[in-house]
């Protein structure tokens, strides 16, 4: 037990349960409304024209008939648009996020080459299949296994010990590993509503994970005074990494709204979601494990290879789980990236240790098959209860715990270490187990909290809610604070106009605008106290207070962010997953027939939507490891699967039973509320515990996800 | 989308009128059409919207079941005479799509539903069958969902549907209404294979239109199955699919009735193994000669090779759920 564990850490008063989603009535009532839902006056329709070659120039373009199509106010093509200020660099030829309708280039397919703007949808969409083109083709290069040795390495390659140390070890497992392309699919699609209010004053309504960064970004492009920008986006429906940045159909909006000079609604469809805003890459793994004869870990070598575009880097985190995860001596890592007629990836739920661990927690499996050991065994006996990167103590790992949990709760001691021995009713059953593990951060946000007369607290705060149940965690954080009920609690996000948060992202909200939330409450009470002429903190009645002093409200605006803990501790998340799968032995047809999360993330503030928010992740790890795969055919380069009913998402039928379980004890250093984050760790695993629990099952080990019928039989 | 006119069909004689024109094409649900003239795989200049024909009931007949061609997948397979005497078409159609489709979709349109090859969808890609004489881009390119049987070079694509590998395998007939009045063809030969013209999925002439399916009553009812391998529990078209009905009698076979999706270009009929199914004792090694026999002539592509193992497993263990040994 940690010892530094009685200090502070939120005084909870809230039910086990936890609140329900502040916003859950408006979301199932359809009166959310999403950055397409705005009715904004005199609103014109984009609607973008992809390439169809993979590589080369724009010959022609001819866009009269679109132009003449009823209805049409503009066609935007390169050859037109207005020069983007942000786009004028002295390095032209430098790498960087695509500049869309700025030269004849084309780099990967599907990459829009118009833009059609109309008085309605529909028209726009008619007048975008008018449009045509001729291209200079150039072969294209989209397979990233034809083209791994022609990779180059982004960052140092790491070692620790001795390098390759595996090889020399009794025992070995030595194998590569393959995912594909995943694609975030949020169920809405990406859009953005772009109205100029003045010359130099804009205002978007844009699906984003990033309020502040939007409007810094969109400013830059335009050479905007920041706060001439005004983002809202109170509410995402999803977006899983997918809307992290600001990508080029946004830019390209903008620019639409300057031409027409009415607002411009640009909505992706869903095939463009496949090509305009990221995606999961593409990456081969090779991982050499070895150890000795009763599973010590002698070294872990750990190399990647990942798919970029030409236009620029995107690199992961794909290796460096085997730097973090147990305690070996010996850990060499490489990373490549290859550069591909593809358009960029960018972070995927889990990005990069999602990748790594299925290589790494599938070896790892396949050695306890080697030392006929049990798994959890296994990774108990390498257990790190330091930093083995960094050699600094963790703030709080209680991954041994959740192991624990896991097992009692999946029925691990049923699982039967030989594979393929376990039949019922005619299918093969298979237990299997994965961890993951993810940093816990802590960034710097600002919040207003202000104290009404009628007892009415409201919190304010730019930083977005992509789905997790943001603002029911901080209603909750406050409602404890102020002991006041939830239902008096109002929380304002999603808007640039308010005080700063970062990017919701790599699991840190929580943790970051949590904690600013608590300092916020916390200071607005001593303001009362001081008023009040009280030193005893606890429960005071605000609305006497603020009467009594004839005052119509409280309030404080307080930044909140973290101290030298930062550098004194290791701070990270894990998590744990166990898996019952059943796999017929004649067709190959798998099913998860129960999946239990575990999750060591600090505490539990909100336990309703942090349950949601671990089952999604498992939800999707396991579409990751049965079904999920954007294919290209490299004879064009082009998708063929970018759509729903082709590029397969998992359905209710895929996942019966999934339960999520928290060890819920408080990091004593990361935050004043003792919580880290949890999105990323949910998925991070989960793809191996099932790839394992289909070998424990069958006695066959699939490398290449995913792991369709056709694999197994 | 191309923009188009939309007509509501008073009459079977008007919708017949409507589409003896060129450019005019039925719709009934809409589930299929619109996604391909939203592809611009197809680009009607009229619609004939049939839904509202009096085609949708569902009655016995003196020797078995008339279903009309407007009655919705979902109605069909909730029926209870379908259910109780064909449960072979009530399995079929579940195993299809979705329950929203289904309450779209009709019996009419689920048999004209065209192929789900990715060629074929995208309008940049060669395809005889979208367009003729522009070669198959599955052949040489990704072919995992494609043909085993009956193939030619010009198209290896399958016709996607569940319902029909029901209706296919229960003898049923189908009827069509044309100018010169009615005809009624077997089930196993309205769909056609590629041969020289993969563009003409069926043999529906193009001023023709299905009224109905009939079914003759069967003695399947007690021992039948679908089995639909696919890539998710719910909601992707089949890999492999069988439909599987016996007539048992003290545990001998006295007639069988197979067929399979996601092999051809049309739901495909075992007939050789339904023979060698006759007589034999209910026992899994008879079963796995059947699907043996079943696979003779079959021919892989360079990512479905699978089906080769997964056709005749699939057969099997259709033919042990629908004799109860599972
Ligand atoms: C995502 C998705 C998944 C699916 N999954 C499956 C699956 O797993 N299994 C499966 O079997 N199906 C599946 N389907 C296909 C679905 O079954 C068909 O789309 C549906 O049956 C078509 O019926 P409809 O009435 O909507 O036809 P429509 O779309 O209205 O018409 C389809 C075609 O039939 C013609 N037509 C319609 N009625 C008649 C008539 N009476 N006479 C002559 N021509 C007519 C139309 O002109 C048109 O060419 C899926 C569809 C989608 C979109």
């Amino acid at each position: 037990m940690n010892k530094h564990m009685e200090n502070k850490i939120l005084n909870k008063t809230s039910t086990l349960e936890g609140i329900s989603r502040v916003d859950g009535r408006l979301k199932v009532t359809g009166k959310a409304k999403y950055s397409a839902e705005y009715s904004v006056k005199g609103i014109t329709y984009g609607v973008l024209v992809p390439g169809t070659i993979t590589k080369g120039s724009i010959k022609t373009l001819d866009i009269k008939k679109a132009e003449g199509a009823p209805g049409v106010l503009s066609v935007i093509t390169y050859l037109n648009a207005p020069k983007v200020p942000g786009y004028q660099t002295d390095k032209p030829q430098a790498k960087g996020m695509l500049k869309i309708f700025y030269d004849e280039q084309i780099y990967f397919n599907g990459q829009p080459i118009a833009l059609v703007i109309a008085d309605s949808f529909e028209r726009a969409l008619f007048a975008a299949s008018l449009v045509t083109a001729t291209y200079n083709v150039e072969p294209h290069q989209t397979d990233l296994i034809k083209n791994r040795s022609n990779g180059f390495t982004p960052r140092k390659d790491y070692s620790r010990g001795e390098d390759d140390a595996y090889k020399n070890a009794p025992v070995k497992v030595e194998q590569e590993y393959f995912i594909p392309t995943e694609v975030h699919n949020p169920m809405e699609l990406h859009a953005i509503i772009a109205r100029w209010d003045a010359d130099d004053k804009l205002t978007v309504f844009d699906k984003t994970q990033g309020i502040k960064a939007t409007q810094k970004n969109i400013a830059q492009a335009f050479k905007l005074p920041p706060d001439n920008v005004q983002v809202t986006s109170p509410f995402v429906g999803g977006a899983f990494g997918a809307a992290l940045r600001t990508w080029p159909h946004e830019i390209a909006a903008v620019l639409a709204a300057k031409v027409v000079k009415r607002p411009v609604k640009l909505v992706l469809s869903r095939a463009d979601m496949f090509t305009s805003v990221g995606y999961r890459p593409l990456t081969w793994q090779k991982i050499g494990l070895g150890a000795t004869a009763d599973g010590k870990f002698v070294g872990i070598t750990h190399e990647a290879a990942g798919q970029t575009s030409v236009y620029e880097d995107f690199t992961e985190n794909s290796v460096n789980i085997s730097q973090l995860m147990y305690a070996s001596p010996n850990v060499t890592t490489r990373y490549k990236l290859v550069s591909l007629n593809v358009n960029t990836p960018t972070p995927m739920r889990g990005p990069g240790e999602a990748t790594g661990a299925f290589a790494l927690e599938s070896a790892i499996d396949e050695l306890s098959y080697a030392l006929n050991m049990d798994p959890i065994e296994l990774r108990l006996k390498n257990y790190a209860d330091t930093d083995p990167l960094s050699g600094k103590p963790y703030s709080s790992k209680f991954l041994n715990d959740a192991y624990k949990l896991g097992a009692d709760r999946i029925g691990w001691s049923n699982r039967n270490q030989k594979p393929g021995s376990v039949i019922e009713k005619g299918w093969l059953v298979g237990y299997g187990m994965g961890a993951g593990m993810f940093g816990a951060y802590r960034g710097s946000a600002t919040v207003l909290a202000r104290m009404m007369a009628d007892g009415t607290l409201l919190l304010q705060t730019a930083v977005t809610d992509i789905g997790p149940g943001t603002g029911t965690a901080m209603v909750s954080i406050a409602s404890d604070i102020m002991e006041i009920p939830a239902g008096k609690i109002k929380f304002d996000l999603g808007d640039s106009s308010l005080p700063p948060s970062p990017t919701q992202g790599g699991s840190s909200i929580t943790s970051t605008v949590g904690s600013a939330v608590n300092d916020a409450c916390k200071e607005l009470q001593a303001k009362f106290q001081e008023l009040n002429g009280t030193t005893e903190s606890g429960k005071m009645d605000y609305v006497q207070i603020l009467k009594k002093h004839n005052l119509q409200q409280l309030e404080v605006t307080t930044t909140s962010h973290g101290g030298p803990e930062q550098n004194k501790y290791a701070m990270y998340s894990w998590s744990v997953h166990f898996m019952k799968v059943l796999v017929h032995p004649a067709t190959g047809v798998v099913k998860v027939d129960k999946a239990v999360s575990v999750a060591d993330c600090g505490t539990i503030i909100s336990n309703k939507t942090a349950s949601s928010q671990i089952k999604g992740g498992t939800i999707m790890g396991t579409g990751m490891a049965l079904m999920e795969e954007a294919v290209i055919d490299h004879r064009y380069g082009r998708l063929i699967n970018n759509n729903f009913a082709d590029y397969h998402v998992p359905v209710q039928a895929d996942i019966p039973q999934v339960e999520a379980l928290f060890v819920n004890k408080p990091d004593p250093y990361i935050n004043p509320i003792g919580a880290k984050g949890m999105g990323e760790i949910a998925t991070i695993g989960v793809a191996a515990a099932i790839a394992n629990a289909v070998y424990n099952a069958t006695g066959k080990r699939v490398r290449d996800l995913p792991i369709t019928p056709d694999k197994l039989i | 989308m191309k923009q188009f006119q939309y007509l509501r069909a008073a009459t079977q004689q008007s919708t017949l009128d409507a589409i003896s024109k060129p450019g005019t094409k039925i719709i009934a649900g809409g589930t299929n059409l619109i996604d391909l003239m939203k592809r611009g795989v197809t680009a009607p200049d009229k619609l004939v919207d049939i839904t509202h024909l009096p085609l949708k009931n569902i009655t016995p007949t003196k020797s078995g079941l008339h279903i009309g061609a407007l009655a919705l997948n979902s109605t069909v397979s909730e029926n209870g005479i379908v259910v109780q005497k064909f449960p072979l078409l009530s399995m079929a159609l579940k195993a299809g799509a979705s329950p929203q489709l289904r309450n779209m979709a009709t019996v009419g349109g689920n048999m004209m539903q065209r192929t789900r090859c990715s060629y074929f969808y995208d309008t940049t890609m060669p395809c005889n069958k979208r367009e003729p004489g522009t070669g198959c881009g599955a052949m040489g390119g990704l072919n995992r969902m494609h043909a085993i049987f009956g193939t030619r070079d010009k198209c290896i694509a399958v016709h996607p549907s569940d319902m029909c590998v029901g209706l296919a395998a229960l003898d049923a007939t189908v009827i069509i209404a044309g100018k010169k009045g009615e005809r009624r063809i077997p089930f196993t030969e309205f769909h056609r294979l590629p041969g020289e013209h993969p563009d003409v999925d069926n043999t529906l002439a193009k001023d023709e239109m299905i009224i109905g399916v009939d079914i003759p009553d069967n003695n399947f009812a007690k021992n039948s199955y679908y089995l639909k391998v696919r890539d998710r529990q719910s909601y992707a078209f089949a890999l492999v699919s069988v439909a599987a009905g016996l007539d048992i009698s003290n545990g001998t076979i006295r007639q069988a009735r197979l067929a399979m999706g996601g092999v051809a270009h049309k739901p495909w009929r075992l007939f050789e193994a339904e023979k060698f199914l006759v007589g034999k004792a209910v026992s899994e090694d008879s079963f796995k000669q059947a699907a043996q026999i079943a696979m003779q002539g079959a021919k892989a592509y360079e990512y479905n090779a699978f089906k080769l193992k997964l056709a005749p497993a699939t057969i099997t263990e259709a033919l042990k759920h629908a004799s109860g040994l599972v």
